[in-house]
């Protein structure tokens, strides 16, 4: 099958007929964003310093090495929990016009909504694989509010065929882990009923 | 070699091995994964192993460590009463932690809980953490350094059970954890389990079930059961790696168990991600240094 790499700026006609569950990858901009810019942006209506309109976040906190002044090298890089922003997605993607969220797990109602009205993708980075990750990185382009310390710094990164990044939730507002949870819900019980059987060791 | 030559030696072994553990599996891990791997039929799953294949050669080639999230240090000491050098282990492990991670390089994981500032060390109170067993008639030390991320310390819980939820108790104890936090940290898991009397017994348990290697068997014929039992029901749940679907997604389940008090049952489980770090090293009494988790590594 040939891979599929969507490149920044991205329009929302380019996300259609992306489902869960399928496989892309991005060449092009990404910027790591998590817990402290969402509240920013959010909660303290700051403005972001880096302009994602059509393009891509990264919730990831790096290890980056500085190599001189405002030059850098991504050392490794993986996707943190996607959780943690699920509360303030919705507005930040309402916001920013940001295309494609780039973290790890799930999400919740919110980014559903949000991949939905605004025509977003949430992608999972198989986590755990942070040296793969660095070395799709090409360069370290800018750094902002870099006050924040390294993991929360706004590192955009120019990437090339940045990946695999697996669809979590889709333009539609699918969610890949909600549907699988129900199947591993739905399978537990029975597995669980059959175990009983067998650990009855206080008679 | 005098007592200070040797403590300086054995901080830079152990330093150096940290940092080796960092970015590269040990063996029982990596052939597990590649027996997943080799396994596996979804084709989602299958990209996810070959980026983890990937990801491994990656991180022993360019020597940088595998995840970015290299922990907060714990090691295990199993160590002998008559070794010689039992009231420096603290501060060998301590310096040994400290200097891995200026050089390796690990991540700054050590925050400071109620004054809440990283120390930018990597060790601060209490941590690494410790966990010490003395062996009676040895003189040798067997230390298990250990560093598991954010993600797959997270799952980590446990219940007293009143007994008559029994052992039922315990196998869904584990599996609702499993299918609900187990998703987010890092499937293929290793589920470490312990079972015994109060709370704190078991977690302490939970923990040393996890260094044990994946594949191995409870000596306890029942509790041999119970982690087949557990691994099969797991396993056809069909999770999958990253908890995105699959065949199978688990590198093992451990249990570990002690006596318990006649009205309570108590379950702990900690978990480790697929990418487990965890080493294993035997230092005899003269400080000649054996590695048994990775092989092709010596000091």
């Amino acid at each position: 099958m040939e891979k599929k790499v969507l490149t920044t700026p991205i329009q929302r006609k380019d996300l259609e007929g992306i489902k869960a569950g399928d496989i892309i990858y991005l060449t092009g901009h990404i910027t790591t964003c998590r817990d402290v810019a969402h509240r920013r942006l959010i909660e303290l209506g700051r403005e972001l310093p880096v302009d994602v309109r059509d393009g891509a976040i990264l919730h990831a906190g790096p290890i980056v090495r500085e190599l001189g002044e405002d030059t850098f090298e991504m050392v490794s890089v993986g996707p943190t929990t996607s959780m943690r922003m699920e509360k303030f997605e919705y507005d930040f993607v309402k916001e920013t016009g940001v295309r494609l969220i780039v973290g790890k797990g799930g999400m919740g109602p919110n980014t559903e909504r949000a991949c939905k009205e605004f025509g977003a993708l949430h992608l999972v980075f198989p986590a755990g694989n942070a040296v793969l990750a660095a070395t799709e990185v090409e360069e370290i382009e800018s750094a902002n509010w870099r006050e924040l310390g390294m993991p929360e710094t706004l590192w955009t990164c120019r990437v090339k065929e940045f990946g695999p990044l697996i669809v979590s939730i889709d333009t539609e507002g699918n969610n890949w882990f909600e549907q699988k949870k129900v199947e591993y819900n739905a399978k537990k019980e029975e597995v669980l009923e059959s175990i009983y059987q067998e650990v009855k060791f206080i008679k | 070699m005098n007592k200070e030559e040797q403590v300086l030696r054995m901080t830079k072994i152990v330093s150096d091995f940290v940092g080796h553990v960092a970015k590269v599996l040990p063996d029982d891990v990596q052939e597990k994964i590649t027996e997943l791997a080799n396994d596996e039929r979804n084709p989602l799953a299958k990209t996810i192993y070959a980026t983890m294949k990937e990801n491994m050669k990656l991180a022993k080639e360019l020597s940088r460590p595998s995840c970015q999230d290299t922990g907060v240090l714990q090691y295990w000491v199993k160590v002998g009463a008559n070794y010689p050098l039992l009231g420096e282990l603290e501060s060998i492990l301590r310096n040994a932690t400290y200097q891995a991670t200026q050089e390796t390089p690990l991540r700054h994981n050590c925050v400071e809980t109620f004054d809440e500032y990283n120390t930018g060390k990597n060790i601060g109170t209490l941590a690494p953490y410790i966990l010490w067993d003395i062996v009676p008639d040895r003189d040798d030390v067997e230390i298990f350094p250990y560093m598991a991320g954010g993600g797959c310390s997270l799952p980590g819980s446990g219940k007293t059970l009143m007994p008559g939820e029994g052992y039922e108790g315990v196998a869904k104890f584990v599996l609702d954890l499993m299918t609900s936090y187990g998703l987010n940290a890092c499937p293929p898991l290793l589920i470490g389990v312990g079972v015994a009397t109060s709370i704190d017994t078991a977690a302490l348990l939970s923990k040393k079930a996890l260094m044990r290697p994946v594949s191995s068997v409870a000596p306890n014929e029942r509790a041999a059961k119970m982690e087949q039992l557990l691994e099969d029901g797991i396993n056809s749940l069909h999770i999958g790696p990253q908890g995105m679907g699959g065949d199978k997604c688990l590198l093992g389940v451990n249990i570990e168990h002690g006596a318990r008090h006649p009205s309570v049952i108590s379950v702990a489980v900690n978990v480790g991600c697929w990418n487990h770090r965890r080493g294993h090293m035997v230092f005899d009494k003269d400080g000649q240094c054996t590695i048994l988790s990775h092989s092709g590594v010596t000091y």
